[in-house]
């Protein structure tokens, strides 16, 4: 299986590896995945208390080109945007944009719930309530 | 210079000896017979032929030349034995062991047989890849007709005690079946010295064809039969129909003879840079060869990165290195291999794993190259790994309650 352009980009250069200080209280962090399953992604924002606005995003990866490529997309779009408006990613833009084949749309699925999951952390953090989000088969 | 891409993928197949090609061209335009044709002269050159190829096949495994039925390749062998000895020694039992890491040509024809009444044993492996002779001992029952072990294995080259099994076989008074598609023409195989009574392999995977192969079925002591899975013209002693392959046949021929005369220094050189690889490779922190290293195939290799992901890893060069991995998103089935996993390894090991299969024309040069691209790629990945990074830091990954999906 060949691999998109876009996805062997994000590959050979990564945007946003590292890691944010995880015990900060203006920093969501999800980790989702397993490693039986063959990825693991870890995905962090750092929020703007005052303007909810996402100033830095990080992740790490361990999986296959697509997921790497996913989480990689999704820290660039993550960037400026707020967190309001960051929770409403699909993974189907993900799709689009990174041309996955059907058998890579569960990364992108991953990527999705890595993002919904540092909000959470996030808002966990700061005493809000946690969102609930559909149930997703991957 | 070195030319890219690097084939180091022969365990999946080889590429064709000129040496072979050579000797098959004529086979396609000018002598063109059909080797059962008797009366005329372009059958007789066709089957002269098959006739002096089966003689190089026979030479190679120290068989007689009527032991060797021509196939279609080891899957067709594989189902032709086991399905023929089922049928033909239905009165004296319907018992038949194998193991767990065997090739899915023998695992899902045994899953066939027992939907029509066989009793199938599936013998575990030890961690290191080999059969415990005790358990296989201990799974002999007096309705085994069968015991059907791969020579070596295709993924992590370990090489059963094959001479061990069939004497533990034939006190139980059971066949011994072996695919021994990654052994022959890479090491010494000897159906006499090792007590085979039916064996697969197959040309492409020793320089020669694809689409043919032989079936050994053993004519003294005793005299095995397969009761036949295709009918027709009773062609190869009636247990396997169908004409002749001549060209490919020629070539397989010709791959065989060339096998016996090169093994020795073949063997020599591949195993050497094997050695040198995988030597280069186990410094890097984390890494792990899998099966035993003792009793294994010279030219294969078997490693995990652990907390890197195979594909992830392989992506970092498949444009320059062609080689396989465990890793579950190589197959479309999502599931890691099964036959790491058979060794006990834990998913996440086996999701990290690359096989290397050397061949007749890896140098050292493209060795030096693959070690360079695989260690740096490695090492990049694992900076962008969440895992390598909780393993630095000490977290004990297998506390954490990961969310399976």
């Amino acid at each position: 299986m060949a691999y998109s352009d876009k996805v062997i980009d994000h590959y050979s250069n990564p945007k946003n590896v590292g890691t944010l200080d995880k015990a900060s209280k203006s920093v969501g962090t999800g980790l989702v995945g397993a490693p039986e399953c063959g990825d693991v992604m870890r995905l962090q924002i750092q929020v703007d208390d005052a303007t909810g606005v996402i100033t830095d995003a990080k992740f790490k990866t361990f999986g296959c080109g697509s997921a790497i490529a996913s989480s990689s997309l999704a820290t660039e779009w993550l960037k400026g945007k707020t967190v309001d408006e960051a929770v409403k990613i699909d993974n189907m833009d993900l799709v689009e944009e990174l041309n996955l084949p059907p058998v890579k749309i569960h990364c992108s699925v991953l990527a999705e719930d890595a993002i919904k999951s540092a909000i959470n952390d996030y808002r966990k953090k700061n005493g809000l309530e946690e969102l609930v989000f559909e149930e997703r088969i991957h | 210079m070195l030319k890219l891409p690097i084939y180091l993928d022969h365990n999946a197949t080889t590429p064709m000896d000129p040496r072979v090609l050579e000797a098959m061209i004529p086979y396609f335009t000018e002598n063109f017979g059909n080797a059962a044709s008797r009366n005329h002269s372009f059958g007789w050159h066709a089957e002269e032929a098959v006739d002096y190829a089966r003689e190089q096949v026979a030479q190679l495994i120290n068989a007689d030349p009527k032991e060797i039925i021509f196939t279609s390749g080891a899957t067709e062998g594989d189902n032709l034995a086991i399905k023929g000895v089922y049928e033909m020694y239905a009165s004296k039992g319907n018992h038949i062991i194998t193991c767990t890491t065997e090739h899915k040509a023998v695992l899902d024809t045994c899953k066939h047989l027992e939907k029509l009444g066989a009793e199938v044993t599936y013998l575990e492996v030890q961690p290191d890849g080999l059969v415990d002779l005790k358990q296989l001992e201990a799974a002999m029952r007096p309705t085994t007709i069968l015991v059907a072990i791969m020579y070596a294995n295709n993924e992590i080259g370990v090489i059963q005690p094959i001479k061990e099994i069939s004497a533990i076989a034939k006190k139980h008074g059971a066949l011994v079946f072996t695919d021994a598609v990654q052994a022959v023409g890479k090491i010494p195989v000897d159906v006499i010295a090792d007590g085979i009574d039916i064996m697969a392999f197959t040309a492409h995977k020793m320089y020669g064809p694809k689409g043919v192969g032989a079936l050994y079925v053993r004519r003294k002591n005793p005299r095995v039969k397969v009761t036949a899975q295709m009918d027709g013209g009773g062609h190869e002693r009636g247990m396997r129909s169908g004409t002749l392959n001549v060209p490919g046949i020629v070539g397989f021929g010709k791959a065989c003879e060339i096998a016996r005369t090169d093994m020795a220094a073949d063997t020599e050189r591949i195993a050497k840079l094997r050695d040198k690889l995988e030597n280069a490779l186990k410094q890097i922190d984390e890494s792990y060869v899998n099966g035993n290293p003792a009793h294994r195939l010279p030219h294969v290799s078997n490693i995990s990165f652990k907390y890197v992901e195979g594909e992830g890893l392989m992506m970092g060069f498949n444009q320059n290195i062609a080689l396989s991995s465990g890793s579950a998103c190589t197959s479309a089935s999502l599931e890691p291999s099964y036959v790491l996993k058979a060794l006990g390894l834990g998913d996440d090991l086996a999701h990290s794993s690359l096989r290397f299969g050397l061949g007749r024309y890896t140098t050292e040069e493209q060795i030096d190259y693959t070690i360079k691209a695989v260690t740096d790629t490695v090492l990049k990945l694992r900076e962008m790994s969440p895992l390598w990074e909780m393993f630095k830091e000490g977290v004990d990954i297998d506390s954490i309650q990961w969310a399976h999906h």
